[in-house]
Formats: C-alpha cells, sequence, structure tokens
C-alpha cells in the first residue's frame, strides 16, 4: 500500500484534512460508513490523495481486523500521511482524521445522552424510547441483510447466504463463543467452499 | 420498563473495569461490534437489560457518529460520568487501532493470496448471521412495548424494506418512520 503517491502537504493540507473530518463527523448519522462516499470524492478525486487502490485496501482491512468499522478512518489517514512522508506524517494522518471524525459527534451523543438520562421520565423521552425500539430491531435486520448481499447476491452465491443464515441460528439459540463462528466462516473460505 | 432501578443489575467496578471490558469486546469484533456488546454486556455481564440495551441503541443510531462508539461512550458515561465515557471510549479503540496498523504493514505481503480473500467472504458471512442474531434476541424485549406487537411488527416491516431493499437514506427512516412510531407511542404512553 506504500509508493503509490508522493504527496508534500503543507500545514494548510493537514488543517484540511482535520476540517474535512470534523465536518463528516456531523453529517455521520448512521455511522461514519454512511460518509464513505463522501470521504472518496474528498481524499481520491478532489485532494488526489490516496488511490483508488489504498482507498479500497484500507476499508477492507478495517473490516477484517476487529474492533469498530470506524477505523477504516485510521487507516485512510495514516495511507495519506505515508504518502507525504513515512510512518511519522502516516500517525500525523491517523491522528488528525480520528480527532475529526469523532470529536464533534461524540461531544454532541454525550449531551445529549446525558439530557435524556436526567429527563428519562419525561413523557416525549420514553415516547422517543418506546417508539424508536422496533426501529432499531429492524435496521439489524436490515445491516445483516445488506451485509450479506455485499458478500454475495447471485444465485450462485447460495453458500454464503447458507453461512449467514447457519451462524445467526446458531447465536440466537446457542451459547456458542462468536469467535468459534468466524473461525469456522474464515476456514470454509479458505478452501473455497463457500 | 425502563423505571426498573439500574441497581437491579451489576455495574462496572471503576473505570479500569469499563477500559479492559471494552478492550476485551472490542478484540473480538471481527466485522463489527454490534453482536458482541449484546452478547458481552447483555447476557453475561448484564450490566444492561435487553431493554436499555435497545434504548440506548436507538439514541446513538439518531446522534451523528459511528453508533457503537456512541453506545460505549453512553454506557460508560452511565457509571461514572465523562471519566466513564473516556475509558468506554478509550477502550473500544486504542488496541484495535494498533492492531489495524500493524495488519495494515504487513497486508500487502499477502493481499494476493487467493485463501486469505476467501477468509475473509467467509467471515463476511458469518459477520452478518451475528448481527441478524442480535436482532432476533432484541426483538424478545418488543413484548413489553407499549405499541402493542401488530404495530411493532408493521414499523419493523416497513423499516426492513425501506432500508434492506429499497435502500432509502437512513436519515429520512429514522426521522419519518421512527417520527411516526414516536408520535404514537407519546400518544398511547400515560401523561
Amino acid at each position: 500500500m506504500t509508493g503509490a503517491l508522493t504527496l508534500v502537504l503543507s500545514v494548510q493540507d493537514w488543517l484540511n484534512l482535520l476540517f474535512h473530518y470534523l465536518m463528516l463527523s456531523l453529517l455521520s448519522v448512521g455511522g461514519a460508513v454512511s460518509t464513505v462516499p463522501d470521504m472518496h470524492r474528498f481524499l481520491v478525486e478532489q485532494q488526489h490523495w490516496l488511490t483508488d487502490a489504498q482507498f479500497n485496501a484500507s476499508i477492507a482491512l478495517a473490516q477484517a481486523s476487529p474492533g469498530p468499522n470506524l477505523l477504516f478512518v485510521a487507516l485512510l489517514g495514516w495511507n495519506v500521511g505515508l504518502n507525504a512522508g513515512g510512518w511519522l506524517t502516516g500517525l500525523l494522518g491517523v491522528l488528525l482524521s480520528l480527532a475529526g471524525i469523532l470529536i464533534p459527534s461524540t461531544v454532541l451523543t454525550y449531551a445529549a445522552a446525558q439530557w435524556g438520562h436526567r429527563n428519562r421520565d419525561l413523557r416525549a423521552v420514553r415516547a422517543f424510547k418506546q417508539g424508536m425500539a422496533p426501529i432499531v430491531v429492524a435496521l439489524l435486520m436490515a445491516t445483516s441483510w445488506i451485509l450479506a448481499s455485499a458478500n454475495g447476491s447471485s444465485l450462485q452465491d447460495w453458500p454464503l447466504w447458507l453461512v449467514t443464515v447457519a451462524a445467526a441460528l446458531i447465536v440466537w439459540r446457542t451459547k456458542t463463543h462468536l469467535l468459534w463462528l468466524l473461525g469456522a466462516g474464515a476456514l470454509l473460505g479458505w478452501h473455497g467452499l463457500v | 420498563m425502563s423505571s426498573l432501578p439500574a441497581e437491579d443489575h451489576p455495574q462496572p467496578q471503576s473505570p479500569t473495569d469499563l477500559f479492559v471490558s471494552f478492550t476485551l469486546l472490542a478484540l473480538q469484533g471481527f466485522g463489527g461490534v454490534m453482536a458482541v456488546v449484546q452478547r458481552e454486556l447483555v447476557e453475561k455481564k448484564r450490566w444492561m437489560t435487553r431493554e436499555e440495551f435497545i434504548e440506548d441503541w436507538a439514541v446513538a443510531q439518531v446522534m451523528p457518529g459511528p453508533n457503537v462508539v456512541n453506545l460505549s461512550m453512553m454506557i460508560g458515561a452511565r457509571s461514572f460520568g465523562f471519566k466513564g465515557a473516556m475509558a468506554a471510549l478509550a477502550g473500544m479503540l486504542t488496541a484495535p487501532l494498533i492492531l489495524v496498523l500493524l495488519l495494515a504493514l504487513v497486508y500487502a505481503q499477502f493481499a494476493g493470496h487467493p485463501g486469505v480473500a476467501g477468509a475473509l467472504r467467509g467471515m463476511g458471512a458469518v459477520a452478518a448471521g451475528l448481527i441478524a442474531a442480535t436482532g432476533l434476541k432484541l426483538a424478545g424485549a418488543l413484548l413489553n412495548n407499549v405499541l402493542g406487537l401488530r404495530l411493532c411488527a408493521a414499523f419493523g416491516a416497513l423499516c426492513f424494506v425501506a432500508i434492506a431493499l429499497l435502500r432509502w437514506p437512513l436519515v429520512y427512516v429514522l426521522f419519518g418512520l421512527g417520527g411516526a412510531a414516536c408520535v404514537l407511542a407519546y400518544a398511547r404512553l400515560k401523561p
């Protein structure tokens, strides 16, 4: 993932990176993933700070490693930094992009959550929580559907869907450790069975 | 349901406990952490009930920002205020961040191997199943919902169709369908 581009970034450029992420943070209703199209537009098409291959690899790697998927933002910043010099600028890229994507949204959420907790007996707050509950459950099912169809949407991909359904039933009905299931999925995929 | 006192179930012992717990659960979360958060905090540690999990997640979902990050911060804040929020957040991010950077460093050597791509596909399929299972488990909490089962099912089905099949933007669905559900719930709740 290195050496694809050589950049010279000024202080202005670094601030630009930070401010763009600060703005995206406020727009990221539905999670950081919902701002991926705009990140691509900004980093690859407008600024030419990353290649397409670096952009896609950053997202795939973050998905495949443990932790919140938001870490793809850190990898994008890391690669911008690598293109601009070495691992020191890489770390600067990580720091600026993570701080940018996190600070506005976490401050807002923290304030809203504290307010909601203090006023949890208000009829409006209770109505919000009761009303949103079925939506939240349905969103989980929809997320699962979208992830499964991103893996394989054609008829030949039925083994992948079978794995998804089997994993869902096993986790729903048994106490099997999640890592065993992920390991099994990795093995099946490694041997080309799904 | 949410009026049950929080002291009825175990609580995190300290900000350090929060940091360690969130580090451990984040490290298990391949392809998304939501399924792991639900299993660890609701089923194993019992820091929160299914109902509380859904309520917090509703807030995490309508606020901007990554949902799991919002959720972990809210859970931390519940017990230890700002300190707890930061401890949970740091636990959720620090170790996985170091790991993902190390992975990026070794990735180039193995990227071309067909087995690696296959393993990622297989893990992705399992991860999708884990999230569906989380939804199935939380659906049980809707039994006590003030909207009643039929309305819950109707709102759930509409939301699934809009997001999963029609791929409408989340913002419209949250504010449209979610807003309608909240108004109905408001009408049904006693003042």
